[in-house]
């Protein structure tokens, strides 16, 4: 018997690490965790290196049977955990016996992340577990979990004493529904004329709800290519905020295509680009500031720490 | 080789050789490619081409920015006095008109040609793989007879069989797997573009070269 049977699903529910990377000549996306961070954490929580495979969700109503003793942990945003019927804090280990359940529920909008001791053991596919749900593989049969389905765990013994330890507060990503997000402009500013680059760092963009895992499309002032929107098709990640002809400007996300045609005014920095990927579509604001490459480093760095150092 | 570097956010640096489609400057981005995949350091994560440039991604945790620029220069110098290996051919079976290609009446009624022409020079080229995107597999192919550059459909299908080779522009394609699109159809291939089983996944690198052979019904 698999030790993790789902009894709920959920939505949009996958399975994540931290990404492929190897086979992006070949145009396969990266995809992964969109807050790596938060699963980092609750891989670290466990015992776990920090970018085992663990469950994705978002919109929460996740519900879970084990049917082996295993350590867990919970992070992100936008849900609240229960095991076997006990509130259980985010952010913390927390021991699940044989016949429990464990839930989720929705609490608000954001992404949620679960890691268990071991990780979750689907085969690899080039590299990584993380689901592509657009090009059906990785994960498990490359789609969202269903109820009924069931997960193996790697092998794993967690001592005892690696249950119920937190992360400090002050060591959590700082979410927020209201962000300035640190950038370092380019590779394409010169398109733009100075007005309009002077507009992309003044205003204020709210999250679009037309959203998902491969953009965030973000609702605002329009910017004024000087001639022209589209550029010879280069490599992109996610970060890379592209604005297409109409002007509003789209943020690449972890499942965005591996090149594009559309000039890219300014990217989004590491350590950032997880807080702003659990900003809500429909009402998350957010402005731009553009950094130096030192503090990004050190910022992603200092970061990267906290989540996994505990 | 000129280039110039320049960095796309805190985790990658974009190796710009030129501005213009050209076979010289993709043979350029394709030979540092090359080059950066045979001996990367720690840190290195991926070199992803496009028309004029190669994307190269860095972990910064382990790899500094100086150390990532030094690395592409040097590799970049011996890039251009290696001499290329001559780029792999590969051949693709296409089944040109028909349900395999729905479109090729109207793309050749559009061009004033016959059938047979359209096929004829559309298989007469040898194409280069200038980039892979779009869908993992996808190759931007350069070198289509300008001729055939046709428009793409007003309305785009919901879903198209993956091996659909079309035109769109002045692009020619295949699809790796079904996916809704707009490209005029004019035939399609049995081969798999796309396995994310097999190693390497794709049918179809960057660099390569590609001939399309007309198998009939």
């Amino acid at each position: 018997m698999c030790p993790i049977e789902v009894l709920d699903p959920g939505f949009f529910t996958s399975i994540q690490d931290l990404g492929r990377r190897s086979w992006q000549q070949c145009g396969v996306p990266i995809s992964g965790a969109m807050d790596p961070l938060a699963l980092a954490s609750a891989n670290t929580l466990v015992g776990n290196p920090a970018g085992a495979a663990g469950l994705e969700w978002t919109l929460g109503g996740l519900a879970l049977r084990a049917h082996e003793d295993t350590l867990v942990a919970a992070a992100g945003r936008g849900f609240r955990l229960e095991i076997n019927g006990w509130e259980i804090p985010l952010w913390m280990s927390a021991v699940v016996r044989r016949g429990w359940t464990v839930r989720v529920y929705h609490t608000g909008s954001g992404w949620g992340y679960l890691a268990f001791s071991g990780g979750l053991a689907v085969p690899e596919v080039m590299g990584s577990r993380s689901t592509y749900i657009k090009g059906g593989f990785g994960g498990l049969d490359g789609r969202f979990l269903q109820a009924g389905d069931l997960v193996d765990l790697n092998p794993a013994s967690p001592s005892p004493e690696l249950a119920a330890r937190s992360l400090p507060v002050n060591r959590r990503p700082s979410y927020s529904d209201d962000l300035t997000i640190g950038v370092i402009p380019g590779p394409k500013a010169d398109a733009f004329t100075s007005e309009t680059l002077a507009a992309f760092y003044q205003s204020t963009y709210t999250i679009s709800q037309v959203s998902d895992r491969m953009g965030f499309c973000l609702d605002g002032p329009p910017l004024q290519h000087i001639s022209g929107a589209d550029i010879l098709s280069e490599g992109t990640l996610p970060g890379c905020i592209q604005v297409p002809g109409n002007g509003q400007p789209i943020v690449l996300m972890r499942d965005c295509q591996t090149t594009g045609g559309y000039t890219k005014i300014a990217t989004v920095i590491q350590a950032d680009l997880p807080l702003l990927a659990q900003l809500p579509p429909g009402s998350g604001q957010v402005r731009f500031k553009p950094v130096t490459l030192e503090t990004a480093h050190a910022l992603h760095a200092l970061r990267w720490q906290n989540a996994t150092q505990i | 080789m000129e280039m110039k570097l320049i960095p796309v956010g805190d985790g990658a640096v974009s190796v710009i050789f030129g501005s213009t489609i050209d076979p010289i400057t993709n043979r350029q981005v394709h030979a540092l490619a090359r080059r950066l995949h045979t001996q990367p350091p720690e840190g290195f994560l991926a070199a992803v081409p496009g028309y004029t440039t190669l994307l190269v991604q860095y972990d910064s945790l382990c790899l500094s920015s100086q150390a990532l620029l030094d690395w592409i220069e040097r590799e970049n110098q011996a890039a251009s006095q290696v001499e290329l290996p001559s780029p792999r051919l590969v051949e693709i079976p296409v089944r040109y008109g028909g349900s395999a290609g729905p479109d090729l009446d109207q793309v050749a009624a559009l061009h004033q040609m016959t059938t047979d022409e359209v096929i004829h020079r559309h298989a007469a080229p040898i194409y280069t793989v200038y980039l892979i995107g779009f869908l993992p597999g996808f190759a931007y192919l350069g070198g289509m007879d300008p001729l055939l550059a046709t428009p793409r459909l007003s309305s785009p299908r919901q879903s198209i069989p993956a091996g659909s080779v079309g035109i769109a522009g002045a692009q020619t394609g295949i699809y790796p797997l079904a996916s809704p699109g707009g490209w005029q159809l004019i035939g399609r291939t049995n081969l798999t573009l796309f396995d994310p089983a097999r190693t390497p996944p794709t049918l179809l690198t960057p660099g390569d070269e590609v001939r399309f052979i007309h198998v009939p019904d």
